[in-house]
């Protein structure tokens, strides 16, 4: 049983706000469903799946009923919870789904105001009477696994400034951008320290918004419009300290998501033309190159630096779209946009100027949770059809 | 300042009482499977390791390394240094590295456990040994 193939990304919104005081969260959720649904060429009453994720309000019935779902139709329901990758895996989960005729046309829902709104809480578990005290935030978490890939790789914050540096190149060229401005090395190690080693600008923007998709059958894919996109690799993991015993924090899940992606989809990452790869701060791309085999353990300081991630220059164009370090990370969970931008590469409909020449194969990756702490990853192998 | 921030007490439950117990009399336990013979932080009352339930509370040395930390420069309270600090008995844990100039900790620091007072038990920390 695979679901390679078995499925396709037939519709793909971006809100494009960054910054949503007049809306509701609520009222995103039903824009950003509108948007993808209107992009495929279907209908709300087509939709008999429906995913979302912790930033739904109220969860997964309430959001149903609010966008008037056709709960005749409806069939298929999942609320899988896995911070900023939990549409990565929804949309695994939907090709499963689909895979074994439990729906057909699944909506995929992402949408919150973290600049203008509330928050719901973070949950916290078994740790919380051991943890809770220290003040982990995703800045200090995912410092704490910089300071320790540099102490054992010798990784250099001039290595990572580059990953901030090839996200504004593209970024430029995104009319929604939060931040279009072309940054240099030096802007980012003159930039603020923010929780050592990282700087503000190895930080990715906090943004209102949202995004959707649609994930669909080859047969309804085909009767559509759009040119056609599909999940041939899909992989998920979670990683934690798990009772403090060989703690090594230089590594993600990404390290068994990533190779599980590989396998299905039967291809291997100097297969893939473009990648999008979450970004919440510039080292959480350093490690998750270096995790999902696009180079070894240790090098992807080499790797990333010299201009490497920027289209039309360099071996890897990642985050076209400006990624969250520069364009949106709605919510604070950047697993949707990354799905959103691979399948614009690979209709073909990036922008011009960071648009990959014939793009047939991309990844897109993420993480959820903190990366320091516990996480979730999960990978997406997408090819166009 | 570290010294002026206020903690809130452990909420505690069933399965962790012996640890918060113990950490008012000033010790601080871990627990240890007698099946497979690792130790292991938090306490859990079946092993992550075997998934044993003939776990053990043990006496750690409360001595330990800085295996990473990030300096947060700003926070409501003050500066802080969140770690991982690894203990002589092998578990790793997240902490505070306190009592301290926050500037001075490196990896590799050999650090001990302290304890700060809460409304209820008080919590552990980690300062240089």
């Amino acid at each position: 049983m695979t679901i390679k193939g078995k499925a396709y990304i037939a519709g793909i919104y971006e809100h494009p706000t960054r910054h949503a005081p007049d809306k509701s969260t609520a009222q995103l959720h039903a824009e950003v469903a509108k948007g993808a649904i209107e992009d495929a060429g279907l209908t709300k009453d087509d939709i008999d799946g429906y995913f979302c994720a912790g930033d739904a309000p109220g969860g997964l019935w309430p959001m149903v009923d609010y966008l008037g779902l056709n709960t005749k139709k409806l069939r298929h329901v999942d609320s899988t919870e896995t911070g900023g990758c939990s549409y990565l895996i929804h949309l695994g989960h939907a090709a499963e789904a689909i895979a074994a005729g439990k729906c057909s046309v699944a909506l995929v829902t992402l949408a919150g105001k973290p600049r203008t709104g509330v928050m719901p809480p973070r949950a916290s578990g078994a740790e919380a009477d051991f943890e809770l005290a220290y003040g982990a935030t995703t800045h200090n978490a995912y410092g704490m696994c910089a300071m320790r890939h540099m102490h054992d790789y010798g990784t250099t914050s001039e290595q990572l400034a580059w990953i901030k540096v090839a996200a504004s190149h593209h970024a430029q060229y995104n009319p929604h951008a939060m931040l279009k401005e072309v940054v240099t090395v030096e802007d980012v190690l003159n930039s603020p320290m923010i929780s050592d080693p990282l700087h503000r600008m190895d930080c990715c923007v906090v943004t209102d918004g949202g995004g959707a998709m649609i994930v669909t059958t080859p047969e309804i894919a085909k009767s559509l419009k759009k040119p056609l996109v599909r999940l041939i690799g899909h992989g998920e993991a979670a990683k934690g300290p798990r009772g403090g015993k060989d703690l090594d924090l230089t590594y993600s899940a990404g390290v068994w998501s990533g190779p599980r992606a590989f396998e299905e989809a039967g291809v291997t990452p100097k297969d893939i033309k473009y990648a999008s790869i979450y970004d919440s701060f510039t080292i959480t791309v350093l490690m998750q190159l270096e995790d999902l085999g696009f180079c070894k353990k240790g090098e992807g300081g080499k790797f990333v630096a010299d201009g490497n991630l920027i289209s039309g220059v360099g071996k890897l164009p990642f985050n076209t779209d400006g990624g969250g370090l520069c364009s949106n990370h709605p919510v604070n969970r950047g697993g949707m946009t990354k799905i959103l931008e691979a399948v614009r590469q690979l209709r073909g409909e990036a922008h011009p100027k960071v648009q990959v020449p014939n793009c047939d194969l991309a990844i897109a990756h993420g993480t959820g949770g903190l990366l320091g702490v516990r996480h979730a990853a999960s990978t997406c192998i997408l090819e166009r059809a | 300042m570290s010294e002026a921030k206020k903690y809130n007490a452990p909420v505690t439950n069933p399965e962790t009482a012996p640890f918060w117990d113990a950490a008012k009399q000033g010790k601080f336990m871990i627990k240890r499977c007698t099946a497979c013979g690792e130790a292991h932080y938090f306490p859990r009352s079946i092993c992550p390791f075997c998934f044993s339930d003939k776990t053990v509370w043990e006496e750690s040395s409360g001595e330990a390394v800085v295996y990473t930390y990030s300096l947060m420069r700003k926070s409501p309270t003050g500066p802080y240094a969140i770690a991982y600090v690894t203990l002589k008995e092998g578990p790793s844990l997240q902490t505070n590295i306190v009592d301290c100039d926050l500037e001075t900790v490196k990896i590799g620091q050999k650090v001990k456990v302290v304890w700060k007072p809460t409304d209820g038990a008080p919590l552990p920390f980690f300062a240089p040994a």
